[in-house]
């Protein structure tokens, strides 16, 4: 059987970190399963944990009035889902909802935030893994914002 | 890379059209036959033809067929404008002049025993399909196969059929992607160069071959690299407004090179300057 310490620890997004602050992770970490549909979360609820995705699809919505909710990025295996929990008001931004039946971890904010306080160097080693997921994902939103493949 | 021409590269021959099929709303693949016996050129992946919409027109399109099917050559066709609408238009029995096929090819004997990595953005995997066909009949030449497909939604996915069976292909990992999806669709949203993270690559031993809008090549180069890949193992093909095909009326003049003739697939090392330059 897989122990926390081990998902957190084989999960690349924490690759390199050694495990003293792996163990520390692990007080805050919990496995949790949503069904296909369900909603993980919704925009401007309290964002207190992120997720390690382990299996299974799930998609980031926005709505608008009188327009259909459209996906603007799904996350599977692998994935990080959830950075709102970093930054006040901790409020998520998004709809996440599980397009197939999902595994992940989900890590809980507030415990972590503690830590990060508390340890500064754990929150250091954290901030720096968000702050590449962010770069990428901005960088793939400028690039989807480009809208290359429609006709000029 | 280049295949000579046999007959006068600037005189259309006569090919009657076959087949249309819809590929997406705007999009057909025209199957056409030689109309006379003296043609039955070969062409290599990654080349292209001018297609002659009599009366209207003439376009350079890829070839996106089976290299091993014979005298039957596939063009896959975005309606944008009078002459590619014209194209699409036409009916089985009618006839297109062409001429080709011209320029260089992807580099499939330097992939020989290598991994193959296809990345394609939009119609841009209509000039790869035939480099697909070309491992698939030929798998033990080549080591694994990787294609990551994107497409602006789900309805303008190109191939669909091919997509699907594509996947469950030996030593074959597909994964495709739209930039936009709605509630219904259930595979990946985002853009191309998010497939990466779940693509199983092994660098070191990989030749990538790279087409779709130069913005979406610029940007999957710039992964290929971050992924590990030599530039000297990553192949683009480029696209410019080609005329006379065989690089004499400057047309498709992309810095040093024509297009028509020095391309249209290029070595990324040499288009690299190249392709960040504003206004080229």
């Amino acid at each position: 059987m897989e122990t926390l310490e081990r998902i957190i620890a084989e999960h690349r997004f924490f690759a390199g970190l050694e495990s003293y602050y792996t163990d520390l992770l692990v007080g805050c970490a919990s496995n949790v399963r949503f069904e296909a549909g369900a909603y993980i979360f919704k925009e401007g609820g309290e964002a207190n944990e992120f997720y390690l995705i382990r299996s299974g699809r799930v998609a980031l919505e926005i709505s608008a009035p009188q327009r259909k909710p459209i996906i603007v990025e799904t996350l599977s295996e692998g994935d990080i889902l959830g950075w709102s929990w970093l930054l006040p008001p901790y409020h998520w931004k998004f709809h996440a909802h599980a397009v197939e039946g999902t595994r992940a971890l989900a890590l809980n904010g507030q415990c972590l935030r503690t830590k990060c306080e508390q340890n500064h160097d754990l929150g250091y080693e954290l901030l720096k893994r968000f702050a590449q997921i962010i770069d990428r994902r901005l960088e793939a939103t400028r690039f989807q914002l480009l809208d290359v493949y429609a006709a000029r | 890379m280049s295949t000579a021409v046999t007959t006068d590269p600037m005189l259309p021959q006569p090919y009657t059209v076959q087949e249309v099929v819809k590929e997406t709303p705007d999009t057909f693949t025209l199957s056409l036959e030689p109309s006379n016996t003296i043609n039955g050129d070969r062409f290599q992946p990654g080349q292209f033809s001018m297609l002659w919409a009599f009366g209207v027109g003439e376009l350079p399109i890829s070839i996106s067929g089976d290299p091993g099917q014979g005298d039957r050559l596939l063009y896959t066709v975005r309606s944008v404008g009078q002459a590619t609408h014209a194209l699409v238009s036409q009916k089985v029995g009618e006839s297109v002049g062409v001429r080709g096929p011209f320029g260089t090819g992807w580099p499939l004997e330097q992939a020989r025993g290598r991994d193959v990595i296809v990345v394609a953005g939009g119609i841009g995997l209509a000039p790869l399909r035939p480099v697909i066909y070309q491992v698939l009949h030929n798998r033990k030449m080549y080591r694994r196969l990787v294609i990551l497909y994107g497409a602006r939604s789900p309805r303008d996915l190109l191939y669909r059929k091919e997509l699907a069976a594509w996947a469950h292909q030996p030593d074959t990992q597909r994964l495709v992607t739209v930039d936009y999806g709605g509630l219904s669709w259930r595979g990946h949203v985002g853009v191309v160069t998010t497939l990466f993270k779940y693509a199983r690559l092994q660098p070191a031993r990989s030749v990538a071959m790279v087409c779709g809008p130069e913005i979406m090549m610029r940007f999957v180069t710039r992964e290929l690299e971050a992924q590990g890949l030599s530039r000297g193992n990553i192949y683009a093909s480029m696209e410019r407004n080609m005329k006379c095909a065989v690089g004499f009326c400057g047309h498709c003049q992309y810095g040093p090179h024509f297009i028509c003739r020095d391309g249209p697939v290029f070595p990324y090392e040499q288009i690299r300057p190249l392709l960040e330059k504003y206004e080229l």
